[in-house]
C-alpha cells in the first residue's frame, strides 16, 4: 500500500501532511510513501531530505493522487484535487465536514473513505493524534508573535534612565489550547495576562500559567459542552460577558480571541465599538477569523487599522511556523494510521472510538456526525472533563470566599463602628459622676478591647494545635479563681465564704490540669 | 502589696496571657506561650493573695492544696485518646465556679450595696454571671458524658424543642428583671436560683440535642462560654484581668467553632440548635442509599498492598483515637518510609472529637508534622496515590457529601479518598458513622473493607509487612 503525500495547493497553505521523520515511521509499519516534488519545500524539508530517508518522489500531483490508495493531506480537499482521487481510496486530512457539505458530497462520488483530523474525539488516548490542539497550540503562540510584531511598545514593564515603560496588558478571551499558548507566551514576554473563559475548568489552567483569569458578576453557569468544547450561553450571561469585555478594552493593549463553538460561527464578542474604546497602537489578534471571527471588523487573512487599532485576522498562523506545524501534524497522521493497525492489520475498526469519531465517510456513504458515545460518563472524565471542573468549582469556591474577604472586613468594621456607637449612646444615657457606672464603662471598654485582641490573635493559629489551644484556653480561663479568692476573706464564715472556697477548689484544678496537660501534649510535638 | 502594684501585676498577666495564645500560633514557640501562661496565672495569684482584701490565707491554702493535687494527677493520667473528655469536664469547672462566685457575691453582706442605676447593672452582672455558668456546667458535663459514651452520642430529639428553648429563654429574661426589680418575688435568691436551674436545663438540652459528629464543635462552644463567664465574673467584680481573660477565651474558642463550621459546611447557629441528620435542613429530597457488594480484606493482604505501593496516605479518624493505633501507626509509617514509599497524613478539620485532635494524637506517636496535611493541601494528591488507608474514618470521606445533594452532609468538604488507585477501609461493622449516613465509598470497586478493631488490625499489618 502506497501512501500519497501531494503538495498543497490551498493558497498561501505552507505545511506539508508528512515529514520525513514521518516517512521513516511509516517505512517501518511497512508502508512505502510517494511525496510530491517540493511537496515540503516551504515548511523547509526539501525533496532530497524524504529521499534520504526512503520515499519516493512524485513528479506532479497527478501521479500521488493516481498511484495511491490513501492520500495524507493538510488542508481540505479542493474540487479539483477530488477529481484527481482514485475510486474507493482513503484520505486523511482537516476535512470539517459541518462546513464542507457540498464537498463532502462530491468526494462519496468517489465512493471514497475520508477520517477527518479535526473530528477526531478530544479524550486522553487519542491526544496524541489529536492535530487540532498541536496546531492550536502553535496558532496561540504565534498571535502573541504576530502581535507584538506589531505593537509598538515593550511587553514587559521597565524602569530605565530615559524613563518608565508600562508592561503591555494582554487580554485572553477562550481558554482552549491555542489561548493557553497564547497566554504563556505572552506571559513569557513579561506581559500582564488577563484570561477569560465561559467554562469554569478553565480557571485553573489559566492560573497555573501564570495568568489572571477573569470572572463575571454572574451565578454560577458553567460554558462546558462536552468533550472539552464550550457551548452556547444564555443572554444574560453573554450581556454580562460583553460588559466584562467593554471594560477590558479600555485597559488592555492586546486582545487575543480564540472563541469557538464547535459547528457554529464564531460569536462577536469585540464589537466596533470596544475597538474604538482601545488605546491607539493596540492591536487585536482574532484566531477565530476563519469562523467569522471574534471581532466585528475582523477581515479574514487581513490585517486591518482601525482608528489606530490593528486588528489581524490571519488564518494561517500555524502555517506561518510550517517546519514546527508540519513536524507535529505529521505525527498526528502517523499515529492516526498506527491507531488504524499499520499496514499489517490496517482496517476501519468501527468500534474502535477514536476511528469511529473522525470517520466522515466510508466508501461513499457518509457516516457523519458519529453517533454519541454510549456511555459518555467514562468519555468525559477521561478528557479535561468531569474531575478537573469539580476541582476547578471548589477552587472557584475558595476564590469567592477570598473575594468576598474585603466585603467580611466592611462588615466586620460596620459592627464595630455600630458597637461603639451603641455603647457610646448607652454610656450617655446613664447618669454621670456616678463612680460605679464610671467604672462599668471602663469595664465595658476593656472587654471590647479584649475581645477583639482575641479575635487577632486566635486567627493565626494553626488547626494542628487546636486542642492544645484549648486546653491553655480552659486553664487560663480558670483564673476565674480570683473571683473566688476575693469572695473568702470575710470577718466570718458566711455562705459567701463557702461558695468562693468551693470556686477555688474547683478553678484551681482546672487551672493546674489544663497547663499541665497542655504542657505533656506540647512536648509530643516535634519537627 | 498597695492596689497600684496589684493593678500593675494584673496589667502584666494580662499581656502575658496574650503572649500565651500568640505563641500557640505554631509549634516552635508553643511550649513557650504555654510557659507564659503559666507565669501569667502565677504572677496573678500571688497579686491577689497579697493585695488588701484577702485575709484568710488558712481557707485559701485548703481550697488549693487538694486542687493542685487532683489537677495534677488529671493531668498526669490522662491519655491523650481521652483529652475531649478531660477538656469538656474542665470547662464544667469552670462555669460551675462561675456560677458560685456569682451566688457568694449575691449573698456577700459586707459588699457595699449600690444604689440606683449602680445596682441594677451590678444586679444582671451577677445574674448574667451565673446563667452563663450554669449553661457551661450542665452542657460541659452532657459533651463529657457523651464523649464518655456514657449517654447514646445520638441526638436526643425532643418535640418542640426549639420552643422549649425559647420559652426558657424568655422565663430567665422575665426572672432576671425580677431579680433587679424585686417585683413580684420579694427575696432575689429565689429567681436566681430558678434562673440557674432554668438555664441548667437549658444547657443540658442544647448539648442533648447535637449528634456525636458536631462534638469537636460543641466542645469549642462551651470553651468559649467558659470564657464569657469568666467575663461576668470580671464584670461583677470589677476586675480587670478577669474580663480581659474571659474575653480572649470566649473570643477563641468562638473562632474555632467557627473554623470547624466552615470545615463541615455549616452555619454556627444550626450547630448549636443541634438536631443534625434529622432532615431538618436537607433538600427533603430522598437521600440515595448505595447499592451494592462489598470486598473484604485481610490484614495479610493490606500489608502485601502497602508493601508494593510508592505512595501511601493514612486518613486517621476518631476509630484511631478509641483503638489507640497511632504508635503501630507510626510504626508502620517508619517501616514504609524506611522502603522509600512516600507517607503523607490526611486530617480533615473535623476528624475526631475535638479540634485537632488528629494532630495531637500523631504528634504523641512521633510522627513528623511535616508530612501530616491539611484537607485543602492533600486533595489533589489522592489521584496519584497507590494506596490510601482509612482509619476509623466515616463521614470525612462520605462522596455522598460532593454528589448526593439529599445527603444530610451535603455540602461539606471531604477528603477525596475514592480518587486513589486502592482504598482500605479499616471499620468495626458495616455500621453508619457518627452522623448516621451510609457511605458509598465502601461501595466502590477499588474500596477494600478490613473489619475488625482498629488497633488489633494495624498491629496484624505490622506483623505481616
Amino acid at each position: 500500500m502506497i501512501i500519497g503525500v501531494p503538495k498543497e495547493i490551498h493558497t498561501g497553505e505552507r505545511r506539508v501532511a508528512i515529514v520525513p521523520s514521518g516517512v521513516t515511521a511509516l517505512r517501518e509499519m511497512g508502508f512505502n510513501v510517494l511525496v510530491e516534488s517540493c511537496a515540503g519545500d516551504n515548511a523547509d524539508y526539501a525533496n532530497a531530505k524524504y529521499e534520504e530517508v526512503g520515499a519516493t518522489i512524485a513528479k506532479d500531483a497527478n501521479e500521488v493522487w493516481s498511484n495511491c490508495d490513501l492520500i495524507v493531506k493538510v488542508r481540505e480537499p479542493m474540487e479539483s484535487e477530488i477529481d484527481k482521487m482514485n475510486v474507493d481510496s482513503t484520505l486523511i486530512s482537516f476535512f470539517w465536514p459541518a462546513k464542507n457539505e457540498s464537498l463532502l458530497k462530491k468526494i462519496t462520488t468517489k465512493h471514497a473513505t475520508v477520517l477527518a483530523m479535526d473530528c477526531i474525539p478530544r479524550i486522553s488516548r487519542a491526544q496524541k493524534m489529536d492535530a487540532l490542539s498541536s496546531m492550536a497550540n502553535i496558532a496561540g503562540y504565534r498571535a502573541v508573535i504576530e502581535a507584538a510584531n506589531e505593537f509598538p511598545h515593550f511587553f514587559t514593564g521597565q524602569i530605565t534612565a530615559a524613563g518608565k515603560i508600562n508592561p503591555a496588558k494582554v487580554l485572553i478571551i477562550g481558554g482552549g489550547v491555542a489561548g493557553l499558548a497564547a497566554l504563556g507566551a505572552a506571559k513569557s514576554l513579561g506581559a500582564i495576562v488577563r484570561a477569560f473563559d465561559t467554562r469554569l475548568a478553565v480557571r485553573e489552567q489559566v492560573e497555573s500559567l501564570g495568568g489572571e483569569f477573569l470572572e463575571l458578576d454572574f451565578p454560577d453557569e458553567d460554558g462546558e459542552g462536552g468533550g472539552g468544547y464550550a457551548k452556547t450561553m444564555s443572554d444574560e450571561f453573554i450581556q454580562a460577558e460583553m460588559k466584562l469585555f467593554a471594560k477590558q478594552a479600555i485597559e488592555v493593549d492586546i486582545i487575543i480571541t480564540t472563541a469557538l463553538i464547535p459547528g457554529k460561527e464564531a460569536p462577536k464578542l469585540i464589537t466596533a465599538g470596544m475597538v474604538e474604546s482601545m488605546r491607539e497602537g493596540s492591536v487585536i489578534v482574532d484566531l477565530a477569523a476563519e469562523q467569522g471571527g471574534n471581532c466585528a471588523l475582523t477581515k479574514p487573512n487581513e490585517k486591518v487599522v482601525h482608528q489606530g487599532v490593528t486588528i489581524l485576522g490571519y488564518t494561517d498562523l500555524p502555517s506561518r511556523m510550517a517546519a514546527l506545524s508540519s513536524r507535529l501534524y505529521s505525527a498526528g497522521i502517523v499515529h492516526l494510521i498506527d491507531e488504524m493497525g499499520g499496514k499489517d492489520a490496517y482496517n476501519i475498526d468501527l468500534e474502535n472510538e477514536v476511528i469511529r469519531g473522525a470517520l466522515v465517510t466510508q466508501d461513499g456513504t457518509i457516516t457523519w456526525p458519529p453517533p454519541k458515545p454510549k456511555n459518555p460518563g467514562p468519555t468525559y472524565s477521561a478528557d479535561s472533563g468531569k474531575r478537573p471542573e469539580k476541582e476547578s468549582a471548589s477552587v472557584a469556591d475558595s476564590k469567592e470566599n477570598e473575594k468576598s474577604c474585603p466585603f467580611l472586613k466592611i462588615s466586620k468594621i460596620v459592627v464595630m463602628l455600630a458597637v461603639a456607637v451603641g455603647i457610646y449612646i448607652a454610656g450617655s444615657s446613664l447618669p454621670e459622676q456616678d463612680e460605679f457606672v464610671q467604672r462599668f464603662i471602663d469595664q465595658l471598654t476593656v472587654f471590647v478591647l479584649a475581645c477583639f485582641v482575641g479575635w487577632q490573635v486566635i486567627w493565626n493559629v494553626k488547626p494542628a494545635l487546636h486542642t492544645p489551644l484549648m486546653s491553655v484556653t480552659n486553664a487560663i480561663s480558670g483564673i476565674i479563681i480570683i473571683g473566688g479568692i476575693l469572695q473568702i476573706s470575710r470577718p466570718e464564715i458566711d455562705a459567701s465564704v463557702i461558695l468562693g472556697a468551693v470556686a477555688i477548689l474547683l478553678a484551681a484544678i482546672n487551672v493546674v490540669g489544663g497547663f499541665l496537660v497542655t504542657n505533656r501534649m506540647l512536648a509530643m510535638f516535634r519537627q | 502589696m498597695s492596689d497600684n502594684v496589684v493593678i500593675i501585676c494584673y496589667i502584666i498577666a494580662a499581656i502575658l496571657f496574650i503572649l500565651s495564645l500568640g505563641g500557640l500560633s505554631n509549634q516552635e514557640s508553643a511550649r513557650r506561650g504555654n510557659w507564659f501562661g503559666i507565669i501569667g496565672m502565677l504572677l496573678a495569684l500571688v497579686a491577689v493573695t497579697a493585695s488588701k482584701e484577702v485575709t484568710a490565707y488558712g481557707l485559701l491554702a485548703i481550697s488549693i492544696f487538694p486542687a493542685v493535687v487532683i489537677g495534677g494527677f488529671l493531668a498526669a493520667r490522662v491519655k491523650m485518646t481521652e483529652m475531649p473528655e478531660l477538656v469538656a469536664i474542665l470547662h464544667s469547672f469552670v462555669g460551675a465556679a462561675a456560677v458560685l462566685v456569682g451566688l457568694s457575691l449575691q449573698q456577700d453582706s459586707t459588699a457595699v450595696h449600690h444604689a440606683g442605676i449602680a445596682g441594677t447593672i451590678h444586679n444582671i452582672e451577677i445574674f448574667v454571671g451565673v446563667c452563663i455558668g450554669a449553661i457551661t456546667f450542665t452542657g460541659s458535663i452532657v459533651a463529657f458524658a457523651k464523649l464518655r459514651g456514657s449517654i447514646s452520642g445520638s441526638p436526643l430529639l425532643l418535640p418542640a424543642r426549639h420552643l422549649l428553648n425559647l420559652v426558657i429563654v424568655v422565663a430567665t429574661i422575665w426572672l432576671g428583671m425580677e431579680f433587679v426589680s424585686h417585683g413580684v418575688i420579694e427575696n432575689p435568691l429565689v429567681p436566681l436560683l430558678i434562673a440557674m436551674v432554668l438555664t441548667g436545663i437549658l444547657g443540658i438540652h442544647l448539648v442533648m440535642a447535637i449528634g456525636g459528629a458536631d462534638m469537636p464543635v460543641v466542645v469549642s462552644m462551651l470553651n468559649s462560654y467558659s470564657g464569657w463567664a469568666a467575663a461576668a465574673a470580671g464584670f461583677m467584680l470589677g476586675n480587670n484581668l478577669l474580663i480581659i481573660v474571659g474575653a480572649l477565651v470566649g473570643s477563641s474558642g468562638l473562632i474555632l467553632s467557627l473554623f470547624m463550621c466552615r470545615g463541615m459546611n455549616r452555619s454556627l447557629i444550626s450547630v448549636i440548635l443541634g438536631g443534625f441528620g434529622t432532615g431538618d435542613g436537607g433538600g427533603g429530597g430522598a437521600v440515595q442509599t448505595p447499592e451494592g457488594d462489598i470486598t473484604a480484606i485481610e490484614a495479610g493482604a493490606t500489608a502485601q498492598l502497602l508493601n508494593e505501593a510508592k505512595s501511601v496516605i493514612i486518613v486517621p479518624g476518631y476509630g484511631m483515637a478509641v483503638a489507640q493505633a497511632q504508635h503501630t501507626i507510626a510504626t508502620i509509617t517508619k517501616k514504609l518510609r524506611a522502603n522509600g514509599t512516600k507517607v503523607l497524613f490526611a486530617i480533615h478539620p473535623v476528624a475526631g472529637r475535638l479540634p485537632g485532635h488528629m494532630n495531637v494524637l500523631l504528634a504523641e506517636a512521633n510522627i513528623p508534622y511535616d508530612i501530616v496535611l491539611e484537607l485543602d493541601e492533600i486533595n489533589a494528591d489522592f489521584a496519584s496515590t497507590d494506596v490510601v488507608l482509612v482509619i476509623g474514618a466515616n463521614d470525612i470521606v462520605n462522596p455522598s457529601a460532593l454528589d448526593d445533594p439529599n445527603s444530610p452532609i451535603a455540602g461539606m468538604p471531604v477528603l477525596e479518598v475514592w480518587n486513589a488507585k486502592d482504598v482500605i477501609v479499616m471499620k468495626r461493622s458495616m455500621g453508619t458513622g457518627y452522623a448516621g449516613v451510609q457511605n458509598p465509598l465502601f461501595f466502590n470497586d477499588n474500596t477494600s473493607m478490613l473489619f475488625g478493631d482498629a488497633g488489633e488490625n494495624v498491629d496484624a499489618i505490622l506483623a505481616d509487612m
